[in-house]
């Protein structure tokens, strides 16, 4: 008999990546998730890669939610899924980004491995669905 | 999921791979399939580290007294392992888990291992999860573990408990927090902190403190029974622990002289023969977090109560309480589901609710005729 209970939580970090200060689309969206259900862990403003990739790793966070809205993205993004991969975490982390994205900028993020590219705009189910549907099975 | 896989995450835990120590605490945390057969491979490198429990209303700076406490440690060569527990809802389950933003000091730093957990909404389950949480940590490597917990409960305080110190934060000036205090967690603090040190108000708090520790008929003499070995508090009422008060009550040791001593006390013959065993008294400590100040003395003090726990031999009778403990909760909740799917198997709790709504039958009636069949199985066993 197993008597143990899976309790299948969704965990995920909304990151504020670099130097922008405006995280009002971050609380939103920790907020919104929470209220899903999720177990959101909020970074906090003004965070190098570095820390990105320490928090996601040691979270063990299913999803990690980046924020961008500097334009830093092609520069940043990318230092934190190569330190996610270092880890041995970027296989099964789910990576969101969200915030101002130009159009001609996505395709080299998802390259780089990002799952998902949301813009401002995006309805909010649209994206807990995603997440739920998309959250990585955990072996 | 299978043995092997297991085993080979231990194995990469014990050698050191933070994703596996990562997952392990997941896998700790979720309760998935397997995890208790971690948890036992676990068990045997565990023992090395220290642990300590931080606790105290919301905003009394608890996250940035860890970070700078970690902080310390690292600067010391040790490595730390941190386990913050917050709040879930209990209507979603869901959390935000917010204390990381606060270990500012420690960026980048993978030496400091921080991970956040939530109630999840387990009913005494979570003083589990960070037990088996804190052994991982402890089988990872780590010289020093935080336990960070917002005091506002039982499951707050039983978490609290797993640690073999417990610090209790309080805020200057918050006579009302103190009251609240009392009641519960005062009981448990080994060591307390007034930060925010430089507010107004702290030297009062710390003076409320002291005259809280030193009035208490100690609680825990009550309640640990036969924890500290025959009358090593007695009930003698008052201060009677840490000796530096001449007038004589019988202090500890001498259980039931009946009151005034018979001057025997200080150090004389008798009482060097009788009680060589060292007390603790709590110590009220002041800080300012943000600046780091007073740290030091709660290091010091955070190693004298260990030393303390290591002399007194108190620290494997916590072991030994722990261990039980745990024994108990672990039966407790498997009894538990064994009886839910017995419930279920039988047409759910609903009939059985309607059924005693209806006077059918009493919840005593429904609760005996669960029960019976496991009560005759134990029974059985004994011939």
């Amino acid at each position: 008999m197993s008597a143990d209970s899976e309790q299948r939580t969704i965990r995920c970090l909304i990151a504020k990546v670099g130097l922008d200060g405006h995280d009002r689309g971050a609380h939103v969206i920790s907020r919104a998730f929470r209220d899903a259900g999720f177990e959101v862990i909020y970074s906090g403003l003004h965070r190098a890669p570095d820390e990105i990739i320490q928090a996601t790793v040691q979270e063990d966070v299913d999803v990690l939610g980046i924020s961008i809205l500097s334009g830093a993205h092609n520069t940043l993004v990318p230092k934190v899924m190569d330190g996610l991969e270092e880890y041995g975490a970027l296989d099964d982390t789910l990576v969101i980004v969200g915030g101002i994205i130009p159009e001609e900028d996505r395709p080299g993020l998802l390259e780089e491995g990002v799952d998902a590219i949301f813009g401002p705009g995006t309805p909010m189910q649209e994206t807990i669905d995603f997440v739920k549907e998309n959250a990585p099975e955990r072996a | 999921m299978n043995r092997a896989v297991e085993s080979d995450l231990v194995e990469r835990l014990l050698a050191g791979e933070h994703r596996a120590l990562a997952r392990v605490i997941t896998k700790i945390e979720s309760q998935t399939s397997g995890y208790r057969d971690l948890v036992s491979e676990i068990h045997a490198h565990t023992g090395q580290a220290s642990v300590v429990g931080i606790t105290g209303s919301p905003g009394a700076g608890k996250s940035t007294l860890v970070d700078k406490l970690a902080k310390y440690y690292r600067d010391q060569g040790e490595t730390v392992g941190v386990i913050a527990v917050d709040p879930s809802s209990p209507y979603t389950g869901g959390a935000v888990l917010g204390d990381r933003i606060r270990m500012a000091s420690n960026v980048g730093d993978m030496d400091v291992f921080f991970r956040s957990m939530s109630a999840r909404g387990q009913l005494g389950g979570l003083s589990t999860a960070t037990a088996d949480a804190v052994k991982a940590l402890d089988a990872f490597g780590k010289d020093r573990i935080i336990i960070e917990t917002v005091g506002a409960g039982q499951n707050e305080v039983d978490v609290v408990k797993t640690a073999d110190t417990v610090v209790v934060l309080v805020q200057p000036g918050s006579g009302d927090d103190v009251q609240m205090l009392k009641a519960g967690i005062l009981e448990i603090g080994d060591v307390f902190v007034v930060n925010k040190a430089d507010m107004e108000g702290a030297s009062r708090t710390v003076a409320e403190l002291e005259e809280m520790i030193h009035l208490r008929d100690d609680p825990r003499a009550n309640l640990d029974t036969g924890h500290h070995g025959a009358g090593a508090f007695g009930d003698s009422g008052g201060h009677g622990h840490g000796g530096d008060h001449g007038h004589g009550d019988n202090a500890h040791g001498h259980n039931d002289t009946n009151g005034h001593d018979t001057a025997g006390h200080d150090g004389d013959e008798d009482a060097a023969a009788e009680v060589a065993r060292p007390v603790w008294t709590p110590k009220v400590i002041k800080t300012i977090a943000t600046t780091g100040e007073g740290i030091d003395t709660l290091v010091e003090t955070l190693d004298d109560h260990y030393d303390y726990l290591s002399e007194s031999g108190e620290l494997t009778e916590k072991a030994r309480q722990r261990a039980s403990e745990e024994i108990r909760q672990l039966l407790r909740s498997d009894v538990n589901r064994l009886l839910e799917a017995e419930i279920e198997r039988r047409g759910g709790i609903d009939d059985f609710a309607d059924a005693v709504v209806d006077k059918e039958t009493d919840p005593y009636e429904v609760a005996e005729d669960v029960l019976e069949p496991i009560r005759e199985c134990l029974e059985d066993r004994d011939d």
